[in-house]
């Protein structure tokens, strides 16, 4: 609604709408409150065009100069656009674009296998922090009702800390003379220190802690709106516990399942500093590839290119996700 | 449900509680130690905390961190609110599949992506990197995460007050004002904090978006972690986890009796109707 509506005075609700519904706006048969000014026009303009040129612009800058050339020049790619340099050099720019580097990450074994081995990696540390994360989110769930919202702030609190610290603070445990081999070693469980740090076990380890609450969250929201009748009427059947479990309780939790799952995988697959870290160097992902290739090699068309792909790797989960968001919203309002 | 929690449920609970606590603690535990050797403790001591003050640079790079996340935040919470009220009250219009996905789409998008992305639109369009290009860039996600907050305050929200109010002639940004901003604040200040923290935890964007003259806590952080851990790491970390964990208690306490007392309210102006 506009300043004028109100200032021409609609002394009653009805009226108002009224006045709203007789409005040009073509949407109105949708969604009919809605009935846009200029300060509603500029209440969608601010944000989307923030997002247009610091978001969505910057992928097409990617895109180009992947399919640059690298330059010992500032900046270290060719060509670059010049708009005041006319047609002829914007022509002869384009046909300097080529997909070599693409070709080039097809060659070198490293990229191809960053990109598996990422996968790989997330995929497992995923599973592993469902395994970890159910019982916990489900135990959560079944908690005295006064206790959960202590429970949920103590999952949460942890994501508010430092992601780099929390990192950090693994390395200490997880070294040959760290905290955890004193630990087993005067248990007597062990002889010897185990090497863990600089392993893919201390990414896993690493993975499934600093994402652990973005599994445990939507899948506790989902467990306790669970409906308790069905599991009483399941029970008054003649079904045991473990049978009501699978056949009721995990099959009503899957939305909070693939939530949690998306939201563990898709920032695994692209993370930087959990393999730097205490990954060793012959932990491949594809976030750390990128940055070596831009920081150490300065190759930045390559490490664009590398991004692209990544970014293609990672279009299916996130449309994917974003559906089932939606979804999850639309029924929610 | 019926039988209460089991002791599996307790137990997988506290189990997955030490696990994320546990690392935290240990490092809190351990920036107290005396000795150098950071996993061999030597007695209890301060010293540590004591080096940090004469340790300038790192001193200069929390300062720069603290600024550029009060100011990123109070940006994104302003973009994101608005990005909020506009996926949640616009309806429909031309490219609003593709706002939401914008809106949505940082939340998840590899931060090597975001960082190396936002460099080269600055180097593309000859922008100097320092303070703030990184508060830009910083701003960009932060904003997306401020408006999911925010939207889910406001999906819940009562439109019919809104409209009782115009109907009785507010001019719509004093509606918003007195009304809409009231109710929706706790998420309004959620997504502020949210996105301090998430500023003041940016590692990868703030590498690729920073210029000389603007290395971040975290930038400083990490390059003296790779050569090893360190007792003054320990140390300021501590400090940060503490200021963090006293700011999202406190406010969460603070949400939690303003809530309450809106209770209360609704309460007694339902008795007073009856």
């Amino acid at each position: 609604m506009t300043a004028g509506d109100s200032a021409s005075g609609a002394p009653f609700g009805s009226t108002a709408r009224e006045a709203a519904t007789d409005g040009p706006d073509i949407e109105r048969t949708v969604r009919p409150r809605v009935r846009r000014g200029l300060g509603g026009w500029l209440l969608i303009a601010v944000p989307y065009l923030w997002l247009l040129t610091f978001f969505l612009a910057p992928f097409f800058i990617v895109f180009k100069i992947s399919l640059s050339e690298v330059a010992v020049a500032i900046p270290p790619y060719l060509p670059t656009f010049d708009l005041a340099a006319g047609w002829d050099a914007f022509v002869s720019g384009i046909t300097a674009l080529s997909i070599d580097n693409y070709l080039w990450l097809t060659e070198d074994s490293l990229y191809w296998k960053s990109y598996v081995s990422s996968i790989v990696i997330a995929a497992t540390s995923t599973l592993i922090a469902l395994i970890v994360g159910y019982p916990m989110a489900y135990g959560m769930a079944r908690a005295p009702k006064a206790w959960r919202p202590t429970l949920l702030m103590l999952v949460i609190l942890p994501f508010w800390t430092s992601f780099l610290i929390r990192v950090y603070a693994w390395i200490g445990i997880l070294k040959t003379e760290g905290l955890l081999n004193q630990f087993l070693l005067w248990l007597g469980l062990i002889d010897t220190p185990l090497t863990i740090l600089n392993t893919n076990v201390a990414v896993y380890i690493g993975i499934v802690y600093s994402y652990l609450p973005f599994l445990v969250l939507p899948l506790y929201a989902t467990l306790e709106k669970l409906d308790e009748s069905l599991l009483e009427a399941a029970s008054d059947l003649g079904s045991p516990p473990w049978r009501s479990f699978w056949t009721i309780t995990v099959p009503l939790s899957l939305p909070g399942v693939i939530a949690g799952c998306f939201l563990v995988f898709i920032p695994a697959v692209g993370e930087f500093v959990i393999p730097d870290l205490l990954g060793g160097s012959d932990t491949l992902m594809i976030g750390k590839t990128l940055w070596t290739e831009f920081f150490n090699n300065r190759d930045w068309p390559v490490s664009s290119a590398v991004a692209v792909l990544l970014l293609l790797i990672l279009v299916v989960p996130i449309v994917l996700f974003q559906n089932q968001q939606q979804r999850a919203t639309e029924k929610g309002r | 449900m019926r039988n209460g929690p089991s002791w599996f449920n307790v137990t997988s609970v506290a189990l997955g509680l030490a696990f994320l606590y546990l690392p935290i603690i240990l490092l809190v535990i351990y920036s107290f130690n005396d000795s150098r050797l950071v996993t061999v403790w030597g007695g209890f001591s301060t010293r540590w905390y004591g080096e940090l003050l004469n340790n300038q640079q790192l001193l200069d790079a929390a300062w720069v961190t603290l600024r550029v996340a009060f100011l990123s935040a109070s940006i994104a919470t302003l973009l994101g609110t608005l990005a909020a009220l506009v996926l949640v009250r616009s309806g429909r219009f031309l490219g609003r599949t593709l706002f939401s996905g914008m809106v949505y789409a940082p939340l998840v998008m590899p931060e090597v992506i975001l960082g190396l992305s936002l460099l080269l639109l600055f180097v593309a369009v000859d922008q100097a990197r320092g303070f703030w290009t990184v508060i830009i860039a910083h701003t960009t996600f932060a904003m997306c995460y401020v408006a999911v907050v925010v939207q889910s305050r406001l999906t819940g929200f009562d439109v019919s007050l809104e409209e009782a109010a115009q109907d009785l002639g507010c001019p719509p940004l004093r509606t918003f004002f007195s009304v809409t901003l009231p109710i929706i604040l706790p998420g309004v200040v959620a997504g502020w904090m949210l996105a301090f923290t998430l500023s003041l935890d940016d590692l990868v964007v703030a590498s690729f978006t920073t210029g000389p003259g603007a290395t971040t806590l975290p930038m400083k952080i990490y390059s003296q972690v790779r050569l090893g851990v360190t007792p003054e790491i320990n140390a300021i970390s501590t400090i940060l986890v503490g200021l963090v964990a006293v700011v999202v208690i406190a406010v969460s306490l603070m949400t939690k009796r303003q809530e309450v007392r809106r209770q209360q309210d609704i309460r007694l102006a339902e008795a007073q109707q009856a």
